[in-house]
């Protein structure tokens, strides 16, 4: 009944066509307390499958890139994740639970042009969302939540852009405002869509700084990232999707020109762009 | 009021036509008759209510779905005029008529959500259909009711056009509960409306019931569009909830206070309108209302000081003089610099012929004398001496030579991390350095301070067509600030 037209296309009633494993006859072992766990998960855009039985498991703790070309559904599986998408089947557990009952654990960060940034409210007001859930029903944003807000603004160095219009921000500042607001929120595993996507190179240098503190607290953070240039000095363990998963692993094992092949298809530019990638040596800039 | 009616020939014609105006708009003014006071309350509440939920709704995008809702309200006032006659009675027992607008809008609704859901068709084409079947549908029913010949019918057109006259001490205290209903609503959810309108996504992502939220600003629109019918008509009931938000838009930056002047126009525009409209009883009180509210949009339009014309052409207009500004302070410094160069910190004012200046930009010299006449009143220069010979003064030369430094700092940047040519780099740093805030111009310098050790003061990375001037005593300019 939502009037939500993007959410009302993903029909669950034409999926039966479907081939549909169960989960029990794929056979696949999952770890019960790892952070995020997607069994078997399929998702369809009209008759179209976008996901099509995507399992892994998540190590805890690490910087995962979520890779893929476009289309790939990339952003569908963090929607799904957070059931902004219905799964035609499959399901998703945050620490061996139901993400209902683990949505405290979890902070997801959209793409940034997903919300219009001409709204009337301040950076602070949009950090301090991150702390709605703890505040309740009925009750205002109080000076507690304020300082949380302000201290996670500090965190994505932006403490001194607490009182602008968020209109005046630059990409990545926006950007920077999401992680916040997350950041406000706490949570052990962060789902970012896209954090990197036009940002400066100041702000990218931030955004990294940010992943690097939350791996060092022990946060699990899945990042949705597209520049395959900087793979291997941003992330442990990658995860290579196109439809389903391709590869899954620890970055130096799995990011290979083999698997970018079997990702990418007959992309032959992106091929090259990842041979180069390949061709230089761990950590180079 | 009576002044403008007395001025305007047209108007007093039309006014004098049906009554004498100015004495009824006094009569109106002061509140002297009961229905008067009535009216005043209904619709000033009503405006009210629409001014609060219209914000929201406006922020969510819902402007064109209220739209269709009040247009969807007419076949279910045709209807239950039908039926209520048919029952025996006159047919205009307003209950009942509510009832079955409010019916009828949710059947509107339904019907756009199951086109939606169950076809390709996009979202402004559902509402498109819904919005003119349905008032398609209503016109219909009302001609049946003409063709009934109970003579009747009259009834309904007021609820197409509005008619504030027609309005009854309960129906003005139904608009007062509505309006306290919304404030309250409004109040309570305050933060979690704000979620829904500015984030959705994230907002069910964190388990909010988005769509109990979304429904809830419906319903409470839907209160007001059908309250409001009677008052502005069913036509325009949708500029109440729309215009005041709009016109607020402009005077704000920050959700609450946008709320509380979307709501007092609303107020405001009801009222106004209202007034008028009683005092020219054949125009259709919907019309007027609009019109009103319309004029209070314009203003804000034209004055508001977030996104304003006004304010925008000003900020222009600013920038335009800070940019002359500064580029007669770098063209002063420029021509006052000593070469072989631009020894760090050691610069003296020395005289600068008119001629020289002129050759520096292409500025025409009748632009560049204003310029100078302004720079001489904010102190930076002195001049003309006999020979039309202009000199920065000191603190003169301290502001230009920050402007000089953000300049360089730019276009050593550019250089450095743009791949631009060190022979185009002037014009390209000089569209940007104008809107270098201090933040940014510390980070240049900070990214920069690596490759250029000198850069205290950085020399101009291309050639300066300078004469050679007089080493002179070195000048402290480190701490002072960018002119603005």
């Amino acid at each position: 009944m939502e009037y939500e037209p993007s959410s009302d296309q993903f029909r669950t009633a034409e999926l039966g066509r479907f081939p549909v494993r169960h989960p029990a006859a794929t056979g696949a072992e999952h770890p019960p307390q790892s952070p995020l766990s997607v069994h078997d998960l399929t998702v369809a855009y009209h008759r179209k499958p976008v996901l099509w039985d995507v399992d892994f498991d998540l190590p805890e703790g690490k910087l995962v890139g979520l890779i893929g070309p476009n289309g790939a559904g990339k952003s569908t599986l963090l929607k799904a994740i957070v059931g902004l998408i219905p799964a035609a089947s499959g399901r998703v557990t945050i620490y061996g639970k139901p993400y209902r009952q683990q949505r405290h654990l979890v902070a997801y960060v959209p793409q940034r042009e997903s919300v219009d940034w001409e709204f009337p409210v301040s950076v602070l007001d949009v950090v301090a969302m991150g702390c709605y859930g703890r505040i309740g029903w009925f009750k205002p944003v109080r000076r507690v939540h304020k300082q949380a807000a302000r201290a996670a603004l500090e965190q994505v160095g932006m403490q001194e852009l607490a009182g602008r219009q968020i209109s005046q921000l630059s990409g990545g500042q926006q950007q920077r405002v999401f992680l916040a607001r997350a950041l406000a929120q706490g949570a052990r595993l962060y789902l970012m869509d896209e954090p990197f996507a036009g940002v400066d190179a100041a702000s990218e240098k931030a955004i990294v700084e940010i992943l690097h503190m939350l791996r060092r607290s022990g946060e699990t953070v899945l990042v949705v990232h597209h520049d395959l240039q900087t793979v291997r000095e941003y992330f442990d363990y990658v995860l290579l999707l196109n439809m389903r998963v391709v590869a899954q692993g620890a970055t130096e094992a799995v990011f290979t020109v083999e698997n970018l092949r079997k990702t990418y298809g007959g992309r032959l530019t992106l091929l090259e762009e990842a041979a180069q990638a390949m061709s230089r040596p761990e950590g180079a800039t | 009021m009576t002044v403008l009616t007395g001025k305007l020939g047209l108007w007093s014609c039309l006014a004098a036509a049906q009554e004498p105006a100015p004495a009824a708009f006094w009569r109106i003014l002061m509140l002297r008759d009961h229905n008067t006071r009535v009216v005043a309350l209904g619709v000033g509440c009503l405006g009210l209510a629409a001014g609060m939920i219209g914000c929201f709704l406006l922020l969510r995008r819902r402007a064109l779905l209220a739209d269709a809702l009040s247009h969807a309200t007419l076949p279910g006032l045709g209807l239950a005029f039908i039926l209520l006659a048919g029952l025996g009675g006159t047919g205009k027992w307003l209950p009942g008529l509510l009832a079955g607008a409010a019916v009828s809008a949710g059947l509107g609704i339904l019907c756009i959500l199951a086109i939606l859901r169950l076809t390709r068709i996009q979202e402004d084409a559902a509402l498109g259909v819904v919005l003119s079947v349905f008032f398609g549908l209503g016109i219909a029913l009302a001609g049946l009711i003409q063709n009934l010949g109970r003579g009747q019918a009259a009834g309904l057109t007021s609820f197409i056009y509005g008619k504030t006259a027609s309005m009854l001490l309960s129906d003005a205290l139904a608009m007062a509960a509505v309006a306290g209903l919304t404030g309250a609503i409004c109040a309570a959810l305050f933060k979690e409306f704000m979620l829904v309108c500015f984030d959705p996504g994230y907002a069910r992502s964190r388990g909010w019931p988005v769509l109990a939220l979304d429904l809830l600003m419906m319903v409470l629109a839907s209160v007001v569009i059908v309250i409001g019918l009677q008052a502005v008509g069913l036509v325009l009931v949708v500029a109440l909830l729309i215009i005041p938000p709009a016109a607020a838009r402009f005077w704000t930056q920050r959700l609450p206070v946008m709320f509380a002047i979307s709501a007092g126009l609303g107020a405001w525009g009801c009222l106004v309108g209202a007034g008028l409209s009683a005092a020219l009883p054949r125009w259709p009180s919907g019309g007027i209302i609009v019109v009103v509210s319309g004029g209070l949009f314009a203003i804000s339009l034209l004055l508001g000081p977030a996104g304003g014309l006004l304010a925008r052409a000003m900020a222009r207009r600013r920038l335009g003089r800070k940019v002359a500004r500064q580029h007669l302070l770098r063209a002063l410094y420029e021509l006052t610099e000593t070469p072989p160069a631009m020894q760090p910190d050691k610069a003296r004012p020395k005289p600068i012929r008119f001629e020289q200046l002129l050759g520096a930009r292409s500025w025409s010299p009748a632009r560049l004398r204003r310029l100078l006449a302004t720079a001489r009143r904010a102190g930076w220069v002195e001049g003309p001496d006999s020979d039309d010979r202009w000199t920065l003064t000191v603190g003169g030369l301290q502001a230009a030579w920050q402007v000089t430094r953000n300049h360089r700092l730019w276009e050593l940047y550019l250089i450095a991390h743009a791949d631009i040519a060190p022979s185009h780099v002037d014009r390209d740093a000089d569209q940007v350095e104008h809107v270098l805030e201090p933040e940014l111009i510390a980070r240049l310098e900070s990214e920069l301070s690596v490759r250029y050790p000198e850069l205290a003061r950085p020399p101009s990375p291309h050639a300066l067509q300078v004469e050679p001037a007089d080493a002179g005593d070195p000048i402290e300019t480190r701490t002072c600030k960018t002119p603005t």
